[in-house]
């Protein structure tokens, strides 16, 4: 499993009911039912990722996030987890929102664009970024709205969205960010995940 | 058409009171199962069929020689296994494979025609809940069926929350809707203008309304394929001729396949049943049992849903099905979702579409080795 799932899975306490927004082939989901006793849901817009839940016992529903979620009430979930998809969103703010009515709590990943891979490869071969968290050309690319971790940080603060805990995630190794180191972890990490809530 | 001897029957005694106000006792529910119960009585899933379905859900039907609606689906090693399952199937009140049906004789020993009463989905399943009493089991693995038989499914767990595991309704819908009354009202009609109908009463007549009958399952035989599937199936093809013919022969081949579709329905089906259930189908609002609340309808259950429905079914379309899973989320209700890709449009559950075929044995093998 990803790094990334295992820092997810180690912010959620036993015994919650969580839903897994973009669950893919319900991973993340599996190891949280598993290890966490997890009463979790998946939220998943591919047929053929749906039918890989399925095919794991998992409970999905076949959706789009951006128009599926206003059907789950209030704070009806203790956690929601977007992982590296809201810059894919036509419409990330409104998501966020939802994410947050939704869940009591919102586990949120971003691809850094920060990172300096990404830095480097647009600054010396000028070329739009490819890295391991971005691995797609400019013109196949799910996402549309890239975000470093500075402006997702920023972002939330200018929101009044409550930040838990955010971490900065670089291969196997994951650190807190906070104001005073910022600029260090948005230059050397390829993820950011950030615990929030509304 | 119902008394033949490989017709296993239920009789059941306790009263039941309709909808319609009537009350009925001591009717026959016919049925059939397949697979075995096991000692802890926690593997049996019954099964609702649809408008024209049966008791006979696999194997050969003793009755038509044919196999059974739901072959594809169901026997060992499929995706309702029943080397693991006992399957059960009954059919509805108001039908003519031998349950409670207008094809009866009332108390005089007339039969009944028209003068049956009129029943509703909630009346099908309060009359088969009593096979649960008879079989002794407590609580069902599952239920499931496409369809009027996801209706029965709906208002089933509604009835008794605490009687299923799992529910899977398959392409149906919580409300018929306009388009549906309306294709069934058109079928009505054909029956009815039949002059051998004779207000019902065509058994005592020695007559069949055949030809209404049979233009009834043509049109609705239409609503159960797409456009696409008919298309690729039939497009313009003439049917064994080089050339149009100038008359009212069936020139082409679809022509010719839906005369032969009504032509085999009129031989295994009764028109006052025809009549009865297409009723119960229009009558069925499950929302407006709850004010308008469809969510209501599932709230005093803990039961696991799974919900499928099919791209090119527009008889029960997708939206309607999600309409269900909105219900249940807006509740906080354990529900699943999947529409599976498909062209061969409503009739797709009853086919062999094998992402549907497999997500359904997945969710239930799953969901049993949970148990």
């Amino acid at each position: 499993m990803k790094n990334e799932f295992q820092v997810i899975a180690d912010l959620i306490e036993k015994d919650k009911k969580v839903l897994d927004v973009g669950c893919a082939d319900g991973t993340l989901m599996k190891f949280l039912k598993d290890n966490k006793n997890t009463n979790i849901r998946g939220l998943e817009i591919s047929k053929e990722r749906v039918h890989e839940c399925i095919a794991k016992g998992l409970t999905v529903i076949e959706g789009n996030a951006e128009k599926d979620l206003k059907q789950f009430p209030d704070k009806s979930f203790d956690y929601v987890i977007l992982s590296q998809t809201l810059q894919a969103f036509l419409n990330p703010e409104l998501v966020l929102y939802e994410l947050l009515r939704v869940g009591k709590k919102a586990i949120v990943t971003i691809p850094n664009f920060g990172y300096w891979k990404v830095r480097f490869h647009l600054l010396f071969k000028g070329t739009m970024p490819i890295t391991k968290t971005l691995p797609d050309e400019w013109y196949n690319t799910p996402n549309l709205h890239m975000c470093t971790i500075k402006d997702f940080f920023h972002f939330v603060k200018s929101k009044d969205i409550k930040i838990f805990k955010s971490l900065a995630l670089n291969n196997l190794n994951s650190s807190i960010i906070n104001q005073s180191n910022l600029g260090v972890k948005n230059l050397f990490a390829d993820l950011g995940i950030f615990l929030i809530e509304k | 058409m119902n008394t033949e001897k490989n017709i296993k029957t239920l009789i059941v005694n306790k009263p039941l009171k309709l909808d319609c106000g009537k009350t009925i006792k001591d009717f026959p529910i016919a049925y059939e199962t397949y697979g075995s119960l096991n000692s802890k009585k926690d593997n049996a899933i019954l099964v609702f069929h649809a408008l024209t379905g049966d008791q006979f859900v696999a194997g050969i039907n003793p009755v038509t020689n044919k196999e059974g609606w739901w072959s594809y689906a169901v026997g060992p090693d499929k995706a309702i296994d029943t080397n693991k399952y006992f399957v059960i199937c009954s059919n509805v009140i108001g039908g003519c494979m031998g349950s409670y049906g207008p094809s009866h004789k009332d108390p005089e020993q007339k039969i009944f025609g028209t003068n049956f009463p009129v029943i509703t989905i909630n009346d099908m399943v309060n009359a088969q809940y009593n096979l649960l009493d008879h079989f002794g089991i407590d609580k069902l693995f599952s239920i499931t069926g496409g369809s009027m038989g996801g209706m029965q499914v709906l208002q089933f767990i509604s009835n008794f929350p605490d009687k299923s595991k799992t529910v899977i309704p398959i392409a149906t819908t919580s409300s018929h809707s306009a388009q549906n009354i309306a294709f069934n009202e058109l079928g009505r009609q054909a029956i009815t203008a039949d002059s051998n109908w004779k207000d019902g009463n065509y058994t005592s007549n020695d007559t069949n309304p055949g030809k209404g009958l049979a233009v009834a399952r043509m049109a609705a035989h239409i609503t159960y394929l797409s456009k696409k599937g008919l298309q690729e199936k039939f497009g313009r093809k003439l049917q064994e001729r080089e050339d149009l013919k100038f008359g009212f022969d069936a020139d082409f081949q679809i022509e010719s396949y839906l005369r032969y579709q009504g032509s085999v329905f009129v031989d295994r089906f009764d028109a006052n049943s025809y009549l009865y259930i297409t009723r119960a189908m229009d009558y069925f609002d499950l929302a407006k049992q709850f004010n308008g609340n469809l969510s209501e309808a599932f709230k005093n259950t803990n039961a696991k849903f799974f919900i499928i429905s099919f791209t090119s079914d527009w008889l029960y379309p997708t939206q309607e099905n999600k309409d269900i899973v909105i219900a249940l989320n807006s509740i906080g209700a354990d529900v699943g979702f999947v529409e599976i890709e498909s062209d061969k449009g409503h009739d797709s559950f009853l086919l062999d579409v094998p992402d549907f075929l497999s997500a359904l044995k997945n969710f239930l093998d799953k969901s049993y080795e949970e148990n």
